[in-house]
């Protein structure tokens, strides 16, 4: 079942066409890695899927609902979640503040007035979710720019998965963790994928996308120029259809060696 | 590596706390506790109640200005135009009275529609026109003041009518009015500062736009909403004054701005938005209060209060910064 489907997506910034006419789909539960080299547009493509850019033509549909038109705030509901390379945590709120954030859930202030902040709630649920990543962290109530970088991922991971998403969209999830916490990262991806829930993977470790994902979309120059099935290729391929042909046996052995 | 091998003190356990719970500078309160201790013993007009209610009703105008500081600064943005809004807002609210001879209440409403209306033209510039907050607000102090003094023809509208007057002069129970305004304000506004979404969104989107623009908050609409609230509240403070002083004067309220944003950043507001409370922002305009009221009192010429509340200002940015800086590097 297609979960998500992009059809002829174009996006320009002024004078310079990042996206000429992509075309992505993603199946219920499955992981989806999408390669390329540096300028090729995957985040460019990514922010088009949940809203923070508006793709100038195309379609996108999600859940087989057309939802071009929505906002982020309407498409997070819609189930799409992103973890963002920058993290985008509000670094002096605390965990709850950041995971619920725009989410909020409200009770009535002495059973009278609406629209208050049940932070007591945001707390437990909070906890509860970080104790589910299995990942420790110093204390609920600091403001999250006091944590080291893989505490402040499991928050932003935390809040991706809190709200019961279809599909999470990870950038660049690995590149600034030490080697236990790539691992861990790559194992949720695996027990996201095992409960139903797809995920786009966008990295620059090749060997992370080709040991956790069903396929490889490779992007270059602003269009989907290979899908690749992950049991089917190889390094050598992955590389050489990023770079665009040539002898490529040199730079895949790099990789590979990782 | 470095890893929690000292346990922090219990000074440092508690401003640490006080500045994630309440969002306040300890330090803050240190120092106004400090200041009126200095002033009781140099003055023996210092302690009194009625002395105290004279604070508190010179401070309300200045600190429902400091209330919309508050929220503007905490969202990340500035308004310089705080005080010259107030100044076109009272002139507003005694022309539709006096001038047009209109009811009291629209009146009441003139002055805080055209605050609300300065305060929405800012929001427009600021989010629609990409011209930086800075300069759209310095803007409008220049537009909103030669606004007032057109409309007033240069000069202060006398004769308001006795309802107008009782909300500056009134005193149910002992209390001024304009106090019993600006503490009301203050309760409703650090309860939508601290406990609801729009609160919380506020400093979320001066913390950081693009986890608030990620997390799906409509910043540009909600920037606009700041702004409008930070007008509507300096033509509040407009209307105390006006109706306080018995006169629309069109210079009401110059160099107001200075105050209202020093209070609210010695009450712990983070001048790059982010963090910010309405009690600590109290606690900021009661130091200016004491501040102002300790000097009278000892005869200082104000000239030299002025000059007292710049430099406190850049003291206070400067105490801001230093833990700042000391806290990122723990």
């Amino acid at each position: 079942m297609t979960l998500l489907s992009l059809r002829g997506i174009r996006k320009s910034f002024g004078a310079v066409d990042v996206l000429h006419g992509v075309d992505l789909s993603v199946a219920a539960g499955e992981v989806v890695g999408l390669v390329g080299d540096n300028g090729a547009g995957k985040s460019t493509l990514m922010k088009t899927i949940t809203g923070i850019y508006r793709a100038d033509t195309g379609s996108i549909e999600f859940d087989g609902k057309d939802i071009l038109a929505l906002d982020p705030g309407q498409r997070r509901r819609l189930g799409i979640e992103m973890i963002y390379q920058d993290l985008s945590l509000a670094k002096q709120q605390d965990v709850a503040s950041n995971i619920f954030l725009g989410r909020e859930p409200t009770k009535r202030l002495f059973g009278l007035f609406p629209g208050f902040v049940d932070k007591s709630e945001m707390d437990r649920q909070a906890s509860k979710m970080i104790e589910r990543l299995g990942a420790h962290l110093p204390s609920i109530n600091r403001s999250v720019g006091s944590f080291s970088g893989g505490q402040q991922q499991t928050v932003a991971i935390a809040r991706a998965l809190t709200f019961n998403p279809k599909l999470v969209i990870m950038d660049e999830p690995t590149a600034a963790l030490a080697v236990r916490e790539v691992q861990s990262v790559l194992d949720l991806i695996r027990r996201l994928k095992s409960e139903g829930i797809a995920v786009i993977l966008i990295s620059h470790r090749l060997n992370d996308v080709l040991s956790v994902t069903d396929r490889i979309v490779v992007l270059r120059h602003g269009r989907a120029d290979a899908d690749l099935v992950t049991a089917n290729t190889n390094m050598n391929e992955v590389v050489s259809r990023i770079v665009g042909g040539g002898d490529t046996a040199a730079a895949a052995a790099h990789e590979q060696r990782g | 590596m470095a890893s929690e091998t000292t346990q922090p003190g219990f000074w440092a356990r508690v401003q640490r706390a006080s500045v994630e719970r309440l969002h306040i500078r300890l330090e803050s309160l240190v120092v106004l506790l400090a200041l009126s201790t200095a002033m009781a013993l140099l003055s023996p007009y210092f302690l009194s109640l009625s002395n105290f209610l004279n604070i508190l009703l010179a401070t309300s105008t200045i600190g429902v200005l400091a209330i919309a500081a508050t929220f503007v600064i905490g969202s990340g943005g500035l308004d310089l135009s705080l005080g010259s809004v107030m100044g076109l807002a009272g002139v507003a609210g005694a022309f539709v009275a006096v001038n047009l001879g209109w009811p009291s209440v629209l009146a009441v409403i003139a002055c805080i529609l055209a605050g609300a209306i300065a305060g929405y033209i800012n929001g427009q510039l600021v989010t629609r026109a990409f011209v930086p907050a800075f300069i759209v607000t310095l803007g409008m102090l220049g537009l909103a003041r030669g606004l007032a003094l057109v409309i007033s023809q240069g000069r202060a509208i006398y004769g308001l009518p006795p309802e107008i007057v009782f909300i500056g002069q009134g005193r149910p129970f002992g209390i001024p009015m304009p106090v019993i305004i600006f503490v009301l304000t203050a309760i409703v506004a650090h309860a939508v500062l601290a406990y609801t979404r729009f609160g919380r969104h506020t400093l979320a989107l001066g913390d950081s736009e693009g986890a608030a623009r990620a997390a799906g908050i409509r910043v540009e609409h909600h920037r606009r909403i700041i702004y409008t609230l930070s007008g509507a509240l300096a033509g509040l403070a407009g209307l105390l004054f006006t109706a306080r002083v018995n006169a629309g004067d069109p210079t009401a309220g110059i160099n107001y701005e200075l105050t209202a944003i020093t209070a609210a950043i010695i009450g712990g507001t983070n001048l790059f938005g982010g963090r910010a409370s309405i009690l600590g922002t109290m606690i900021g305009a009661l130091i200016m209060g004491v501040l102002q009221n300790g000097l009278t009192l000892l005869a200082v010429q104000s000239y030299y209060q002025q000059m007292a509340i710049g430099a406190v200002l850049i003291l206070a940015v400067f105490i801001d910064q230093y833990q700042v800086r000391k806290e990122s590097r723990v």
